[in-house]
Order: C-alpha cells, then structure tokens, then sequence
C-alpha cells in the first residue's frame, strides 16, 4: 500500500507541475506583449517606450523564460499569486472572498450527486425494467443532456418569475441567514450538480447490473440469502468501485459548472470571477483562478484513486 | 454392435451457420426505439443544417424594429426578439453553427489524440509517460474552463472556439487510443506482422488502427454532444460565437432578459441543443451495443 500511495503523489505531483507549466505558458504566448500581464493594453500608449522597457525590468519579463517560471513558481507556494491589472491589489485579497461561496456550492453540489445520484442508479438496477428503471434511466439521460446554463435560466423562470417561491439570483452566505442562503442557493446547487447526478445515476445502475450478472452473486442468491443481504454484503462492495472512481471525477465537472452557473445565477465566485477578468483581460486572475481550480481537481483524483486501492485489494498489491 | 457403436454427429461435418456481419450489426443497432428515435433527429439536424438557409423564412440577423417581441404568428412562427430577428430562422442558422462546431472540434480532437495515444502505447516507455502525463495535465483542467481560457486567449470567435474545444476533448481520445493499442499490440498478427519484416509505421496504421475503431467511434458520437454543449456555453458567456451571427447559446443568453414577457426566446434553442444532444447520445449508445457489447457501462 505504501509503494501505491507514494507512486500516485508523485504522479500527482508531475501533474500539477505539468499544468503550472501549461498556464505558464499560456499567459506568456498571449497574442500581443506580455506586458499585458501587467498593465492594461488601454493604457499602452500613455507610457513612454523607456518606461515600458523599466516595467518590464522590474517585472522580470527581460529575464530568460525559465527563470521568470521558477519566479513565479516560487512566488505561488508564498501565495503570492501576484497583482491584478486594473485594481493593481494582489489578487489573493479578492480571491479570499470568492473561493468559499464558489466552495459551499460545490460541497453541496457533489454531496447532493452522491447522495441523490448513486441510490438512484444502485436502486434502478435492482428493480430493473419496472417503471421504477425506466423513469431513472430516463431522467438521467435527460440530465447529461441539458444545457445546465439554460436549466438555470428555465428554473428561474418557473422557480423564481412564475411562482414566485424562490428568489431570482444573487448569493447570501449561510453564516449570516441559513434560510434565505439556502432559497437562494436551490437552484444553482441542483444546475451545478445535475450533471453529476445523471452521470453517477448511470453509472451506478451499469455498475450494479455488471455486478448483479456474475456467478457469485448467483451462489449467494442460492444459499438463501435474503436480497439485503445480497445487496449490502455481496453486491455493493464490488460495483462501489468504478461508482466511487465516476463520482470523484465530478468534481471536475462541478467546478466547470460552476462557471456557468454562477454567471446565470448572479453569484460572486470564483467561476465568474474567471469570465469576468478574462473578459477585461486582468489576466492574473485568470492565471491564479485557473490553478486553483486545477489543484483542486488534481487532489480529488488522488483522494479517489487512493480510496480506490483502499476499495480493492487487488490494486493495493500490484 | 460395434458398428452401432460408431455413430456418425453430422454437426462436425456441416459448417456453422454463416452470421452476416452487417445484418448482425444492423438488427442490433436499431434494436431500440430510442435510437431510431436519435437517428431521425440527428436526420433532420444535418438537413436543417446543410439546407435549412433555403428555406429559412427570413434572413437570421434581419432587424425589423417594428416588429420586435412578437408572439408566435403566421409570420414568424416563433416569434421574434428584441430586434425584430425571426427566432425560427436564428434557429436554423444556429444549427449549421453547432454542426460545425461539433465536427470539427471533434475532428481536431480525434486526429492529435488518436496519433498521440497511438504513439504513447506503441513505443511505451518514456513515450508513453511523457504524452500520459500531458494528458493526464489537460484533463486536469475542468473542460468548460480550459476551452474557456483557450478561446479567450486567442480571441474569441467561431475559429478560436473549434481549437479550444477540440484541445478539451483531446485527452479522451488519447487514453482510449493508448489502452487500445496496448491490447492490441499483444495480439499475434501483430508479431506475425513484424516478423514479416512490416516497418512501425506499417503495422501502426495499417494493422493496429483499424482493429481499434469500433470504440473510437462510439468515443466520437458520445462526444459530439458534449462539444455541442460547449459551444453552446461558451456563445452563452459570449467568448464563443461573436454577435449578430445566430448560435443557440447565444440566443439563450439574449432571450433571458425578457424572461417575463417572451419565454420563448430562451426556452426554444435549448429544447433544439438538448434534442440534438440526446439524439446523439441515443445512437452512441446504440453503436456501442451494436459494435462491442462488452463495453457497456465503460464509455
């Protein structure tokens, strides 16, 4: 176990320095000067070609390309992130106002994708082709269907405009009044998850018939058992494993929602922070945003495929 | 008694009966409803695109001030927006646009990651770590986030919009290319192939290839989709398709401040990308049973 955990860190690892060295890049081969990283291309003409050439000194951009990565490298794990283009502040104040909206939705989101997505599909499989089965499977192929930016403008109108049961968008934290946060929060929670949802809901039920099919269970079932005990003993453990693996990849998923969701919804997070600097081209949020989002995703996909090799034996001592 | 010992099993000298491969595959395919069902709208979806322009009934970025926000009428079957655009003939326009997104982002992305997984799990080794590892990178990124950034940087627009999603979508096509190819490679025409003399490139696309499509494809029709869907988001964000030409993301976005007077506007294009959408998961699925039933509740 220990040579399994120690081999996926480092992987995780390369993969995280991999995608620094990706966003490093990107930034970098803006189309334009990389000046731009630092003042605002509006602004260009109003300084002098001397005083572009000591901006960019002091930046380090005349630096050699590997030296200004490792600057910048290093300044990341300070948690200097570095400075907004427009406001001129680091980017780490406004970050730490945003990353714990965009990170209560996202909990809620992929709790509700467990707990909503995997019974569903788990249960449909037991009771397969009843009504039951048929409206699961259905409503799952609906859900990895929609466009969840639509089904957040569709929901307000029925929720919020029509009904009038819910409020039309914006965000109010927990802390300062649950009830009112969590009517707020219904709607872009259930569109950032439903992906999820139908995804893990499938996968379950697939999982679960694969399982359903083999010879051990056959024996369980002619020993008697009853069909808990089949399930919960036999069943479950087996077909858990790809579950768990579909449904940490969620994440991945949640946090790109997210983009969409909190723009629809009116919401002050990370994802639309994303949208809204790189639309004003403040690239050092995109830059910054872009390797949370990433780190986040990296470390989920460890915990699952750590939980994986703890899930099966088999993994643990290949 | 020995003779009636001796009994004569006329199954070993009659061949089994021959299975034609394409009726075999057919009678599978269209098994289902829902694929029929998926098939008649992808049908409709690609005649709308390549000639929908003909029929349109007016032209999708026409301003007509004076009949902005109408309801559904002979004239406009589905009413107009708040310039006066026909919301039918956006639609139809619209389609076209998410046609060629899809395809082509796919193609792009179908192309660098087939070739990349087929070298990574043909020469193995260090090869292989370095493409994994950068794809293992890509796929790091949430994908509306990575084809977001990519667009963004390099502009925006229909053109910029393909790259970013096809760049997205590579990792996939990488992965399944590299497992593909590593089962593959074990199999023995591939070493009576060498040992014939056949250069690497030779048994690379000409043996190894071709045995790996069928879940390529099925990887291919799944992910139309989900390219649809990214367009459609990006042209909602409006990093993708640029005003005024039509895209149904785009409309979405248009339509949400008339929510209260006018739902149409927004509700239709996303009735027209979730039909598409799940028309080409419906056959994807299909395919998938029809090609390898073994690979069920894996793609």
């Amino acid at each position: 176990m220990g040579t399994f955990i120690t081999r996926r860190l480092i992987q995780s690892v390369i993969v995280i320095l991999i995608v620094t060295i990706f966003v490093f890049i990107g930034m970098r081969m803006l189309p334009g000067d990389p000046i731009y990283l630092i003042i605002d291309r509006n602004q260009l003409r109003n300084y002098t070609p001397e005083q572009l050439q000591q901006l960019r000194h002091q930046a380090g951009l005349d630096k050699p390309l590997i030296t200004q990565y490792f600057d910048w490298l290093g300044g990341v794990f300070k948690g200097d992130l570095g400075n907004s283009i427009l406001s001129k502040r680091p980017i780490s104040i406004e970050l730490k106002h945003r990353i714990p909206v965009s990170f209560y939705i996202g909990i809620w989101a992929f709790i509700i994708s467990i707990v909503i997505g995997i019974p569903a599909g788990i249960i449909s499989a037991i009771r397969r082709s009843t009504w039951l089965d048929t409206v699961v499977t259905t409503l799952a192929n609906l859900g990895i269907t929609v466009p969840i930016f639509w089904l957040g403008i569709m929901l307000i109108w029925l929720f919020a405009v029509h009904l009038r049961w819910l409020p039309t968008m914006g965000y109010t934290s927990p802390f300062t009044n649950f009830g009112l946060s969590t009517k707020k929060l219904i709607m872009p929670v259930f569109c950032e998850a439903i992906f999820a949802i139908a995804g893990n809901a499938r996968l379950a039920r697939s999982s679960m018939l694969e399982v359903l099919r083999q010879d051990y269970i056959r024996t369980a079932w002619s020993k008697g058992l009853t069909e808990r005990a089949v399930i919960t003993k036999h069943a479950m453990k087996n077909g858990l494993i790809p579950i768990v693996t579909m449904a940490g990849m969620g994440i991945s998923g949640i946090i790109g929602g997210s983009v969409l969701i909190e723009q629809v919804f009116n919401i002050p997070g990370m994802g639309r922070l994303a949208v809204d600097s790189l639309f004003q081209h403040d690239y050092p949020y995109v830059q910054g945003i872009t390797l949370i989002m990433t780190a986040i995703v990296v470390l989920s996909n460890l915990l699952v495929d750590l939980s994986y090799g703890w899930l099966d034996p088999r993994i643990r001592y290949n | 008694m020995t003779q009636q010992a001796v009994t004569t099993d006329k199954s070993f000298d009659v061949a089994p009966p021959h299975i034609n491969e394409t009726r075999r595959f057919f009678r599978v395919f269209l098994k289902r409803g829902l694929v029929i069902f998926g098939l008649v709208i992808l049908l409709l979806f690609i005649i709308t695109s390549i000639f929908g322009p003909l029929f349109a009934p007016h032209h999708p970025n026409a301003m007509n001030l004076d009949q902005i926000l109408v309801k559904p009428d002979s004239q406009h079957l589905l009413g107009t927006d708040y310039l006066g655009r026909d919301t039918l003939s956006r639609l139809i326009y619209g389609a076209r646009m998410s046609l060629m997104v899809g395809v082509v982002s796919l193609g792009i992305a179908a192309v660098i990651g087939i070739i990349a997984g087929m070298l990574a799990g043909f020469y193995g080794g260090w090869v292989n770590a370095i493409i994994m590892r950068i794809m293992d990178a890509l796929l790091a990124f949430p994908m509306i986030l990575l084809a977001l950034i990519l667009a963004g940087l390099l502009g925006g627009g229909l053109k910029n919009v393909m790259i970013a999603i096809g760049v997205a979508l590579i990792p996939a096509y990488a992965r399944l290319m590299c497992g593909q190819v590593l089962s593959i490679r074990e199999n023995d025409y591939i070493l009576a192939g060498r040992s014939m003399g056949s250069s690497n490139w030779r048994v690379m696309f000409r043996h190894i290839m071709p045995n790996a499509f069928p879940p390529l494809i099925v990887l291919v029709t799944m992910q139309i989709g989900g390219a649809i869907l990214a367009e459609a988001g990006l042209s909602y964000l409006g990093i993708g398709i640029q005003a005024p030409t039509a895209s149904w993301g785009s409309m979405v976005s248009d339509g949400f401040g008339y929510l209260l007077t006018n739902p149409l506007l927004s509700f239709v294009p996303g009735i027209a990308i979730m039909l598409v959408v799940f028309a080409f998961n419906m056959v994807g699925d299909g395919l998938r049973d029809a090609l390898d039933p073994r690979l069920r509740g894996t793609l």
